[in-house]
């Protein structure tokens, strides 16, 4: 494959990370589900262990199936290579507790995913590690929010419910002011439509469950580093991220930053966290997400031809009140959009029906194409009405605050007919209007 | 480890990696010399493993890279001067030198001023001379972060070097490219790419330094590499009566081939080797 250019996202999304196998020829990536790999002799298990070789021991520390993954998706984001996880939940948590333990802090983006939110929000403080929340376009919070203990700055590429863009170039240029990293949830935008390392961040992860498998089939998180920030000029200036920077007995006595000067990161992360906490991923999981991998460009140039289409339709319905979607100019971040996601801005958005809980129900429930439920990414159209189900508890003052309306509705564009889509809608419409 | 070495414009402190071991003087002692725009992390995990067998390591960052201060040095001489200092502030006296690429080039030289000095010398992904074609000199004057993207497609050979160095997972490419970012960034002062791409470009003694050598030699060199050619090695690998091993792999051999290089340097140092 190596020739005298860079490959293209293409090839990359094909090729990074595999070869036939030596052992058999087969030219698609093999599932390796075994637990263990048999050692040479007690020499060679000792130099695994210690580092002194390159391999696989435990396939919750690593894999080789995992590993073309791994390395798959660190080639099409840029970075120096990555790890994948139970999750994407797990994929957070690792970042998290690679970094920070009790008494660290984070500041995050008040827009995300509601997973993430009960994460920062509920179960790490209770381990000690407490978060400030901002609203992801006020700078000044951000800066502000920042304390001797913060660890890293953490936002999602497209935040939920309403799409807000983050401005990857500030918010990293505020975190690396304060020698600080800039995480991000780059699951809505895929490293087809963006790739956030080329703006700035330092690290990211995706759910891999959504668009990377794109099949709605399997659950699996991929942490990537970029390899850019540099932990040691870090602790130099701030005290902070010694863990990464001076001796840890829980590994061999080893200072990650000098085993590999780029690396250092993922080392301690595969080496610790993935050691203790244990969320790895299935090799049949990380087979199952390189299959979804190969066709992302394909898909992901589709889901967002369709979801234009759809946001056209619903843009011009009497029914509609309001379409949440970057690419049009009534988005408060359209304008960022335009210089961050030229590509486009995902098949992930919200619209508000003119009326009731009621008429959301029964939209919902007129779809025949849409399938409602609680995912996104699906190359299947995908349907939710939060005021119904997973905010029913919410009177219509606190889905406000949550940036929620009783009539607001998320989709997610598949890969469908867009005019079958559009069919499907404009029924439902009328049947919510008459309800 | 830190020391505090003499060079041409004073004495500056220089990082060595010791291979996750404290080092002894008293050990047989290798010492690991990076190529152009790398540092010591491109030989973790040889150097782990020869400090765990027996050897004493020292794997430098040259000066201006990574973790060594100091300015740059210009030519593979000074370099050379450079590591023997640097030798002597370690302690050590006897010692085989292995090198990649611009760091193969200071080996030989090093070895060749105090052949006594060099129980062996193995030079991994070299050539001589180390041409350097105009077009990449240039470009580095312009844009060293383009030429970095350039010399990084043409060092890799492979899009899937299994197993993955440092550590399953790593993506060579991407590795590759952001320590040379790095370690150009790092140095304000210098255009760092340049100054190392020009060093490998002058050197001129190659051949007057192998008749000096006495020491067992060995070339590893990488059979798909577009570096440093295999062909490219054959006037110095007749000069130093080399014992020549060719892996299959490009210019990146430390990451590409790190099992069959520890297997290739293991041979080559089998008789420093402690006893």
């Amino acid at each position: 494959m190596p020739g005298s250019a860079n490959p293209g996202f293409d090839t990359l999304a094909l090729h990074a990370g595999a070869a036939p196998d030596p052992a058999t020829g087969a030219r698609a990536v093999p599932i390796h589900l075994t637990t263990s790999f048999v050692f040479e002799s007690s020499e060679h298990a000792a130099s695994l262990f210690n580092m002194e070789r390159s391999g696989h021991v435990y396939s919750r520390i690593s894999n080789p199936t995992n590993a073309v993954l791994e390395e798959r998706v660190a080639a099409l984001e840029g970075g120096v290579g990555a790890i994948a996880t139970a999750s994407g939940q797990a994929a957070l948590h690792l970042a998290i507790a690679t970094v920070a333990g009790a008494g660290s802090h984070i500041v995050a983006s008040s827009a995300l995913y509601g997973g993430s939110h009960n994460l920062l929000h509920y179960t790490l403080s209770r381990f000690g590690i407490a978060t400030t929340f901002v609203k992801p376009g006020d700078h000044s919070a951000w800066r502000a929010a920042i304390r001797p203990e913060t660890k890293l700055l953490f936002g999602e590429t497209l935040g939920n419910p309403g799409l807000d863009v983050l401005d990857i170039p500030t918010v990293a240029e505020i975190a690396h002011d304060h020698d600080l990293p800039l995480l991000v949830d780059s699951t809505f935008t895929t490293p087809w439509l963006m790739k956030p390392f080329e703006h700035g961040a330092d690290l990211l992860y995706h759910s891999a469950t959504k668009f990377l498998s794109g099949h709605g089939t399997v659950i699996g998180g991929v942490l990537v580093d970029s390899g850019r920030f540099d932990w040691d000029r870090a602790t130099e200036r701030s005290g902070r991220f010694t863990e990464l920077t001076r001796a840890y007995e829980g590994f061999h006595g080893m200072v990650f930053s000098e085993e590999s000067t780029v690396g250092a990161f993922l080392l301690r992360a595969r080496r610790e966290g993935l050691r203790d906490f244990g969320a790895c991923m299935s090799p049949h999981t990380a087979w199952l997400i390189l299959q979804g991998i190969e066709t992302l460009p394909l898909r992901m140039a589709r889901h967002v031809e369709n979801t234009r289409k759809v946001v056209a339709f619903l843009a011009g319905h009497e029914g509609v009140v309001s379409v949440g979607y970057p690419e049009l100019e009534t988005h408060p971040d359209h304008a960022l959009a335009r210089r961050l996601l030229p590509r486009g801005c995902g098949s992930v958005f919200s619209f508000d029906l003119r009326d009731s809980r009621e008429q959301g129900r029964v939209f919902i429930e007129a779809l025949k194409i849409f399938s409602h439920l609680a995912n996104v990414g699906d190359c299947r159209s995908l349907v939710i009405h939060p005021a119904s189900t997973t905010h029913f508890r919410m009177d219509d003052a606190a889905l406000s605050r949550a940036g929620i309306g009783p009539g607001t509705i998320r989709l997610s564009i598949g890969l469908e007919d867009a005019d079958d889509l559009i069919d499907d809608l404009k029924r439902a419409l009328k049947a919510a209007a008459k309800a | 480890m830190k020391l505090a070495v003499a060079g041409p414009t004073g004495e500056h402190e220089a990082y060595v990696y010791t291979g996750g071991k404290p080092f002894d003087a008293a050990l047989p002692a290798i010492v690991f010399v990076h190529g152009a725009m790398n540092d010591h992390s491109v030989w973790t995990l040889l150097a782990r493993w020869f400090a765990h067998h027996g050897f004493g390591v020292l794997a430098v960052d040259l000066p201006g890279h990574s973790r060594s201060v100091g300015a740059p040095l210009a030519s593979v001489e000074s370099l050379a001067d450079w590591l023997l200092a640097l030798l002597d502030a370690a302690g050590v006296g006897k010692a085989s030198f292995v090198g990649h690429s611009m760091g193969s080039l200071i080996a030989l030289e090093a070895a060749s001023r105090d052949p006594a000095r060099a129980t062996a010398l193995a030079m991994i992904g070299t050539a001589y001379p180390m041409a350097v074609s105009p077009a990449l000199l240039e470009a580095a004057h312009v844009d060293p972060f383009a030429a970095i993207d350039n010399v990084n497609v043409f060092s890799h050979s492979t899009s899937a070097a299994k197993p993955s160095y440092p550590g399953p997972g790593a993506w060579l490419h991407g590795g590759s490219r952001a320590l040379m970012r790095r370690v150009q960034l790092a140095q304000r002062d210098a255009n760092l790419f340049l100054t190392d791409f020009e060093a490998c470009d002058r050197y001129r003694g190659g051949l007057e330094a192998a008749a000096r050598i006495t020491c067992p030699t060995t070339l590893v060199l990488g059979a798909r590499d577009q570096m440093t050619t295999p062909k490219q090695s054959a006037q110095i690998a007749l000069a130093l009566r080399a014992r020549t091993v060719s892996l299959p792999a490009g210019h990146a051999l430390m990451t590409e081939a790190p099992e069959l290089l520890l297997g290739a340097l293991r041979a080559a140092l089998a008789d420093a080797a402690p006893t």
